[in-house]
């Protein structure tokens, strides 16, 4: 779609375009042809001297048990959020969406933790299940439960899990809320004179005209869980007990800031880049095809 | 409603909402509860599930004198970075990316759709995949510590500068039409026409790019390293100490709860423009 009546000219448009693109190119483009480049050098342990190694970092890398154990925690954890939240999130907005009294003030009560920070969310729930003063921790050790985050990692997964679709719920809660008044009524009257029960109803008539809804959050929870729990990770285990809860984003910030491991970490940030253009293809298409529709 | 069968289905969604809405509020009952009793009750394990006597004492001294520990700052000093970072990077992005949307939508020069490309593309590089280089690149511009470096890293937006975009292609061609016939140049055409029209946008993008600069995490974390220039979501971070009986996890609730207060207070006085900036941008 083009404007039939525009301005010509070249200065202005450079001009306006000017803070846009050198921010990009100073702190965007820049750093990451950086990080392209070390991920392709080795230096050496005293950082004396420098060589151009093609792909030894990369094959380093991928011979590193650590890296597919990160792997793992990622797709673990991964797979564990976006199915809490995005399940969680669609049972409340169907609820929500129902002509029930007080609806607006469930949507408002529903949506605010989007606004809390994720490092912040971390040290809320790290406060009801920190083992030794928790509240809930306290009673999880009372019903026989040895729980304990700090040095059990399944525990702490379960820890930073929790924490991560507490923050996300809210999200997945509005667009499904969206998704869902743009389904029409006559739709679900139809299906009811037809005899159609209301879960058979939710079943094939609900779930299926919320699918792109679904899928589009399904990568957006995917893109959330990769970056924006770095704040959750780093408050509530830092990763650890054992790296159990190091997902890659972390590994990348613990490796560069402690092992000082420049190469590797560069490495890592190139297989991540290369993550996120997928992520971000896949998303546009779907935009793409919605607008379409 | 399709049907009207008794009470049961009248009440379920009550019900599932009621356990919804309180398992989200119940961490932030609690923190809240930390945040009223003292430290030591806290430390020993033995802290009531109701509030306790200090409010107003630890809220004092959270607020004017911060924790006793290492990082002695105040956390009001905190709350200002915090509030100075989320306003400059809301604003910035909100400028920036409305000035080049307009020079994307409304020219036509050579290379239009590359500078389009190159902003678009920014989007596939969040701070986490580049974080050293940038990081070396703001320290050798010597902006560690600094506002500006708090912010101008953060500022290029993609997609507040596709959300603009998404939305001058939605005005009229009349309307650019009839401002040249009465004489009107690109300047006069967006200060009079196109940024009068924008205001609902600005409005609901600068609620989420601001929720979105107070939560910043990764980038205020590398770039501060003087504790008066912290910000107070970091502060939190570093007010909980590996030893647990050195922790005074009262203060830190109540840091908790005045960090979380702002962002919130924003989504929930301002729910129509945070929906509509939430649901357009598509994030």
């Amino acid at each position: 779609m083009e404007k039939r009546s525009i301005f010509g000219g070249w200065t202005i448009p450079l001009l306006l375009l000017a803070p846009q693109l050198l921010v990009t190119l100073v702190f965007f483009y820049w750093p990451a042809s950086q990080a392209v480049w070390q991920s392709f050098l080795l230096q050496d342990a005293f950082g004396l001297k420098t060589d151009f190694v093609w792909f030894e970092n990369y094959r380093d890398l991928l011979a590193q048990p650590d890296y597919y154990k990160s792997m793992g925690t990622t797709f673990v954890f991964a797979a564990a959020v976006t199915l809490l939240s995005l399940s969680i999130a669609l049972m409340l907005a169907v609820q929500a969406d129902k002509a029930i009294k007080g609806a607006a003030v469930y949507k408002t009560l529903l949506i605010w933790p989007y606004a809390v920070a994720p490092a912040v969310a971390g040290v809320l729930w790290l406060f009801m299940f920190q083992p030794s003063l928790g509240l809930v921790a306290r009673g999880l050790r009372n019903s026989g439960i040895d729980w304990n985050p700090l040095l059990n990692g399944n525990h702490a997964m379960a820890l930073v899990v929790l924490a991560s679709v507490w923050k996300q719920i809210s999200y997945n809660f509005l667009f499904f809320l969206a998704g869902l008044a743009a389904i029409p009524l006559s739709v679900y009257e139809a299906a009811a004179i037809d005899g159609a029960s209301p879960i058979r109803r939710f079943w094939t008539i609900t779930l299926p005209l919320l699918s792109p809804t679904a899928f589009f959050l399904l990568v957006v929870n995917i893109v959330y869980v990769f970056f924006d729990t770095f704040g959750i990770i780093d408050s509530v285990t830092g990763g650890g007990p054992a790296k159990a809860t190091e997902t890659l984003v972390y590994k990348v910030y613990s490796d560069g800031r402690l092992g000082g491991d420049l190469g590797s970490s560069a490495a890592q940030s190139v297989i991540l880049m290369v993550i996120v253009v997928a992520l971000t293809a896949v998303q546009f298409r779907y935009i793409e095809r919605k607008v379409n529709y | 409603m399709i049907e009207h069968r008794g009470l049961w289905r009248n009440l379920l969604p009550h019900i599932i909402l009621l356990i919804g809405v309180a398992i989200i509020a119940f961490p932030v009952y609690l923190c809240f509860v930390g945040s009223t009793h003292p430290q030591d009750v806290i430390a020993n394990g033995k802290m009531p599930p109701s509030p306790g006597p200090l409010f107003f004492e630890t809220y004092y001294k959270t607020l004017f004198v911060g924790t006793s520990g290492t990082t002695r700052q105040p956390v009001w000093r905190m709350l200002v970075n915090s509030a100075v970072m989320a306003t400059i990077i809301a604003t910035g992005k909100i400028v920036i990316s409305i000035l080049s949307a307009y020079a994307v939508v409304y020219f036509k020069f050579p290379f239009r759709m590359a500078a389009f490309w190159l902003i678009f593309m920014t989007l596939m590089l969040p701070v986490e995949v580049r974080i050293y280089p940038t990081y070396k690149i703001a320290a050798d511009l010597r902006l560690l510590d600094t506002y500006a470096g708090l912010t101008v890293p953060l500022i290029a937006s993609a997609t507040a500068t596709l959300f603009f975009r998404q939305f001058f292609l939605t005005i009229p061609d009349e309307l650019i039409e009839a401002s040249k016939l009465d004489g009107a140049g690109p300047v006069a055409f967006f200060k009079d026409t196109v940024l009068p029209l924008s205001v609902t946008n600005i409005a609901a993008l600068f609620v989420i790019l601001f929720i979105y600069g107070w939560n910043q995490y990764l980038w205020p974390l590398l770039i501060t390293t003087r504790d008066d220039m912290q910000t107070v979501v970091i502060g939190i971070k570093k007010m909980i100490v590996t030893a647990d009986a050195l922790t005074e996890w009262n203060v830190v609730m109540a840091t908790a709860m005045l960090a979380m207060l702002p962002p919130v207070m924003v989504v929930v006085l301002m729910q129509r423009w945070f929906v509509k900036g939430l649901v357009e941008t598509e994030k």
